[in-house]
């Protein structure tokens, strides 16, 4: 009896003191999705002098017959899982040589983090004059290696444009993840190492089953991390591609934006707000679904 | 079947840094020995030595005909139970068990079995399903002790393996840990600084200090008989009574009393090191007798451990364990030092005179 009123004060003293953020998160979170939603079900833009009109799921049906739309979120989960996949493996190997001790390891490790300090936008500017067709440093060291012999218009040809945007992504990414990794690395004790080479294991043997493993639960929140932001890509592709060329590398943020701001269809561009929001809540569901089990085959 | 030798073995990190300086040992097919010595004597670095965990800068190690020097940890044939442990926290017991089978290809029907007869040797079989995050402390030290076994190795290595058990659980796991290697017929080198656990499980023991091997005996004869000054006073709880004494007249001076010193020629200093245990209440026939007054009593239980201060040397206090019935206030009291318990060694030196 008495406990159970100490309980249920306790309680009480939890939910108010998590209130106030509980608030500020509807406010800031729950309410614009709420309204991005509810905007969705109207048309409002030009044609209806930006009233809105009432039109059901008329905008989501819209979007099932865009080509455009269906293009756009193509070459964003291109980007994504490419650059992801690229971060991941890169990123691993460095995690791996600065968890080693050499002598200057301090100075290699914040030099491996630099990238990830700068703002997007100007080292998107930096890649856009590295792989530019006359003045790029890029054609210019292929050209000297004697690999190319006219320039490449590496921005202006579809799938190169795509291939430098993802080139800069890993080069601004890789470190975050590296980072993240080497932590997990730190976790794992020598002991683990070692006794799995009394039992007879070369380092390869022990990589695949003792760091992969114990790595597992590092590397989903690192694909968790990128996964939602390399979907949402927007200042990096913009400053270098503009999303072309002829939308070769325009991502759904680009779209959504020059659908709102460009074009200024609220309703529609509600509408893929509302579906990209969706699909990237589904992803995250999934990574931390296969964390947690990753977390409880562990512990 | 094989013998361990290690052969004037040494590693050296750098001029001031030298775990081990020279050591040189047998260790006959299911003789245990222990390492014993204080923090930092090189005992655990001669254990990662033997398993190759760390390479020698000079000497050898061989096991029966094979020189194993440089071989990789792996190729030694060498199983090792780690202070921590070191289960892998991802694998369950069974797999934790396996692992060193898996890696060497055998098949699955022979690891199976050879993991069910082990787990069945050690009261896991319930358990093999579980992680070690889901095992006691004991259970966990149990599942290390199967890995090692599973694997039916040339050599066993254990480094302090009882150290995270509490003290009950540590008493109980020592005598199984007797039983258990008294029916491997390996050499097996276990590591320690608890010296109960020294005695109680070897039949050799090397007691190492500084990197250097001080003595290789049997326990009863490092007890008994230990080669230096440091091998007395580390031996023994309570430890070993030791003074630095000047001698005269054939004899070293304990305050106002004369110890008559078995030596041929007696040199001017000498240290007279005397167990606790062998100081008795004098009785009128008594030779070798002292008084001193009482300053300081201890009960352990069966046994009352008293401080008391010689003589003619107030700042050397002897210390006796004299039976807990008898009533001790601050008294003087006669106490006799057993001429047969006393070890005499060289003041410079450190070296057993006799």
């Amino acid at each position: 009896m008495q406990l159970d009123k100490i309980q249920k004060r306790e309680q009480l003293t939890g939910w108010m003191l998590t209130l106030p953020a509980l608030l500020l998160l509807l406010l800031v979170f729950a309410y614009p999705i709420g309204q991005a939603f509810w905007l969705s079900l109207f048309t409002k833009n030009l044609a209806t002098q930006l009233q809105p009109v009432y039109s059901g799921w008329n905008n989501y049906v819209r979007m099932v017959f865009d080509g455009r739309f269906w293009e756009t979120m193509q070459n964003t989960t291109i980007f994504t899982c490419v650059s992801v996949f690229l971060e991941l493996l890169l990123g691993m190997g460095i995690a791996l040589v600065l968890n080693q001790s050499f002598p200057g390891r301090g100075i290699v490790r914040t030099i491996a983090i630099l990238p990830w300090a700068l703002p997007t936008a100007l080292m998107a500017l930096a890649w856009a004059w590295i792989f530019n067709d006359q003045y790029g440093v890029w054609n210019d060291i292929l050209q000297r290696l004697g690999l190319i012999h006219t320039e490449i218009n590496w921005l202006g040809e579809p799938s190169l444009a795509m291939m430098a945007a993802i080139a800069a992504e890993v080069w601004k990414t890789t470190p975050f993840i590296s980072i993240l990794l080497l932590a997990g690395l730190q976790s794992i004790p020598v002991e683990l190492y070692e006794a799995h080479a009394l039992d007879g294991a070369n380092p390869w043997q022990s990589f695949w089953r003792i760091t992969l493993p114990l790595l597992m639960p590092q590397i989903l929140i690192a694909l968790l991390f990128r996964f939602a932001q390399a979907f949402g890509v927007f200042d990096l592709v913009l400053v270098m591609t503009g999303g072309g060329p002829a939308g070769a590398t325009e991502t759904v943020s680009l779209y959504i934006y020059a659908m709102v701001m460009r074009y200024l269809d609220f309703g529609y561009g509600a509408a893929l707000i509302v579906v990209t929001f969706l699909l990237l809540v589904a992803a995250v569901a999934i990574v931390s679904f296969l964390l947690s089990k990753a977390r409880n085959s562990k512990f | 079947m094989a013998n361990l030798e290690l052969r004037n073995l040494n590693k050296t990190y750098s001029s001031k840094v030298v775990p081990v300086k020279d050591i040189s040992l047998k260790v006959d097919e299911g003789e245990f020995l222990t390492l014993l010595g204080p923090s930092g004597c090189g005992k655990s670095t001669t254990l990662r030595l033997i398993a190759g965990l760390e390479q020698p800068t000079r000497g050898q190690i061989w096991i029966g005909e094979r020189n194993v020097t440089d071989l990789r940890s792996g190729d030694r044939n060498i199983a090792m139970v780690f202070q921590s442990y070191a289960l892998y926290p991802h694998m369950t017991v069974a797999e934790n068990i396996a692992s060193s089978l898996k890696l060497r290809h055998l098949s699955k029907l022979e690891i199976r079995q050879r993991v069910t007869d082990v787990a069945t040797k050690l009261g896991l079989e319930e358990l093999t399903q579980r992680k070690p995050s889901q095992l006691s402390g004991g259970q966990r030290q149990r599942v290390a002790l199967a890995r090692a076994l599973v694997r039916q190795p040339d050599v066993f290595l254990l480094d302090e393996p009882l150290s995270n058990l509490d003290a009950l659980l540590r008493e109980r796991v020592r005598a199984e840990l007797k039983q258990l290697f008294k029916a491997q017929n390996t050499p097996v080198v276990y590591v320690t600084h608890d010296q109960t656990e020294a005695m109680t499980l070897s039949s050799k023991v090397a007691v190492l200090y500084n990197g250097n091997l001080q003595q290789l005996d049997p326990p009863q004869r490092i007890y008994t008989h230990p080669a230096n000054r440091f091998v007395a006073s580390f031996v023994g709880s309570p430890q070993m009574n030791l003074f630095v004494l000047s001698c005269r007249d054939n004899a070293a001076w304990l305050g106002n009393f004369p110890i008559p010193v078995p030596l041929p020629t007696v040199p001017p200093q000498i240290v007279l090191g005397i167990r606790p245990e062998n100081v008795c209440l004098a009785r009128a026939e008594d030779t070798h007798t002292i008084q001193g007054q009482i300053y300081l009593v201890e009960s352990l239980g069966m046994q009352n451990l008293l401080s008391v201060r010689v003589q003619g040397a107030p700042e050397l206090t002897i210390r006796a364990l004299l039976p807990a019935a008898w009533q001790w206030s601050d008294d003087i009291v006669k106490l006799t030092l057993s001429p047969q318990s006393l070890h005499w060694f060289d003041a410079a030196t450190g070296d057993r005179l006799f």
